[in-house]
């Protein structure tokens, strides 16, 4: 039995939904790594694209800010952040948008801007940067996150960047070129739109169960016809990973 | 015309109380020189503007400089939390405008290209929009479909560190190049700080890399390492380590206080800022070459 942290099982479960070739909208930490660990194993053809305006990055270090220095040296091409978001995002160039959030709702809205009201807030947050635009015009987005009962609440107190609104159709209606959340990645398993946009249960990594699940869910979880089991996490993934963050800044969460 | 002064003339200049910066820079190239030379001359009531403010607008809200920010990502990157400008916005005491990222730039794009206001997809989230009054919707004349709008945002001051420019304001940038240039173009006047002051003739040598030209920039001032905790790109690393530091320095106002006085009113300028940091962390900072292969422009 492999030992890893809740960190590593999001990654590998995370990078396994990676194509070879896609072109990655990618923010710092655990994206980051998600993206390394898919480059070294089955799609080496992956492009790095980050909102800092790098496109193609290789970096030889983790970096702790998006816009380290690391991505700029040895990338494809660097453009501005109005080009970044307008001649890559908002044209349709980038496949694949990694978002996280510290709220995220039945119909994967993300909230990343207030705990409570906007104008007397409970808890500021750091807001929207890049991930409004993200969520709406990526043509796949994965969400990356911990699998806590007060992260899933039934709504989100302010949708900084949305999934599927209220329902699929309503999203369809706005008209945004993107294609919506297709998996959100826990440490306990696989959540995937329904046909109506709301998030299920589709698979449980090992050991885990559909009530532990349920029990960190902040609504009433509906689960998949035939909920799978994710493949166990490899010891050349774990190598691999382990090599990218060595001393674990990103990796040693849970 | 030679635009060569001190920093602290150009602040004395151009920044005055109530006026709106924009301190350029997304991570890379940050202006801390001018930052802190700001709090020095104890400027009031400015308006700070930047897609993410950064530990250089924390610092500037701390000394008491602002009324408002205008932001698009408020956190200490890859740390946490920006922790002085969020308490100062939760209690109300420094107004606050709020954007996504592509928002934000775009109002500069649209201040840089003298447009009143500029057109984005939409991103179907709402909430921001029914929360700041600046975000609008209109018909596109052509399809009848809606689209958002945001108006022009045209800072009073630029300020904009660079790896190098001539004593007239033509700039060379390269690396992370964020938003610059919309900035320069965008603002009324523009203030350069720069690594290394050179000829004409260098920045004549590679002219796509002059994204600043000399007609909008209104004072040159050489200020090596300006941009330190920030980054010049080939010229000295990323201090994440004192990024990681101000998460514990900024969980007191004592301690902030105490850091401010030590760190800015206690000096004179960049120079002894730049000395005081000492030779283990300037070891650190350094950065081994990596050169472009040189590009033929061709002699016609």
């Amino acid at each position: 039995m492999t030992n890893y942290s809740s960190s590593e099982l999001m990654c590998v479960n995370a990078a396994r939904l990676l194509k070879d070739g896609d072109r990655v909208f990618v923010g710092v930490g655990l994206p980051n790594l998600t993206c390394n660990l898919a480059m070294r194993t089955h799609a080496p053809n992956l492009q790095m694209i980050y909102e800092a305006g790098v496109i193609g990055a290789r970096p030889s270090r983790l970096p702790l800010s998006i816009g380290d220095p690391t991505l700029v040296s040895g990338a494809a091409s660097v453009c501005s952040m109005y080009d970044i978001f307008a001649f890559y995002l908002q044209r349709g160039n980038v496949d694949v948008g990694f978002l996280g959030g510290a709220q995220i709702d039945k119909f994967g809205n993300i909230n990343a801007t207030v705990i409570g009201d906007y104008a007397h807030p409970k808890v500021r947050l750091p807001g929207s940067g890049g991930s409004q635009e993200i969520a709406a015009w990526a043509n796949r987005c994965y969400i990356m996150t911990p699998h806590q009962k007060r992260r899933f609440p039934e709504k989100v107190d302010f949708a900084t960047s949305v999934g599927y609104l209220d329902g699929r159709a309503k999203r369809e209606a706005t008209g945004v070129r993107g294609g919506g959340p297709l998996v959100v990645v826990t440490d306990l398993g696989l959540l995937e739109p329904n046909a109506n946009g709301e998030l299920i249960l589709t698979s449980l990594h090992p050991s885990t169960t559909v009530e532990q699940v349920k029990e960190n869910t902040g609504w009433a979880l509906q689960c998949a016809e035939k909920i799978a089991t994710t493949e166990p996490v490899t010891e050349k993934e774990l190598h691999i990973l382990r090599n990218l963050d060595p001393t674990g800044i990103y990796l040693k969460g849970g | 015309m030679s635009k060569i002064c001190s920093l602290k003339e150009a602040i004395q200049q151009y920044v005055k109380d109530d006026v709106s910066i924009y301190a350029a820079g997304f991570t890379h190239l940050i202006p801390f020189a001018a930052g802190h030379e700001i709090i020095r001359q104890g400027r009031k009531n400015l308006t700070l503007a930047r897609a993410t403010p950064d530990l250089i607008y924390d610092q500037m809200v701390a000394a008491g400089c602002a009324k408002k920010v205008i932001f698009s990502y408020m956190g200490n990157p890859g740390v946490g939390s920006l922790r002085i400008v969020r308490a100062a916005v939760e209690s109300g005491q420094v107004a606050m405008e709020e954007y996504s990222h592509f928002g934000m730039i775009s109002r500069l794009q649209a201040g840089a290209t003298g447009l009143p206001f500029i057109p984005m997809n939409q991103t179907a989230a709402t909430d921001l929009e029914k929360n700041n009054p600046n975000i609008k919707r209109v018909t596109d004349p052509y399809s009848g479909k809606e689209v958002i709008v945001v108006p022009a945002l045209n800072p009073d001051v630029a300020i904009i560190h660079v790896q190098r420019c001539d004593k007239n304001g033509n700039a060379h940038i390269w690396g992370i190049i964020g938003e610059q240039k919309e900035a320069a173009f965008a603002a009324k006047h523009v203030i350069l700080s720069a690594e290394e002051i050179v000829d004409e003739s260098v920045i004549r040598s590679d002219p796509n890399r002059t994204l600043i030209p000399e007609f909008i920039v209104d004072a040159v001032c050489l200020v090596p390492y300006a941009s330190h905790p920030s980054y010049t790109q080939g010229y000295y690393d990323r201090d994440n380590k004192f990024y990681l530091e101000w998460d514990k320095i900024s969980e007191s106002s004592d301690t902030v206080n105490a850091w401010l006085q030590e760190w800015v009113y206690g000096l004179k300028d960049r120079d002894e800022y730049w000395k005081k940091l000492g030779d283990e962390t300037h070891k650190r900072l350094q950065v081994k070459p990596r050169l472009a292969s040189p590009v033929n422009y061709g002699e016609y």
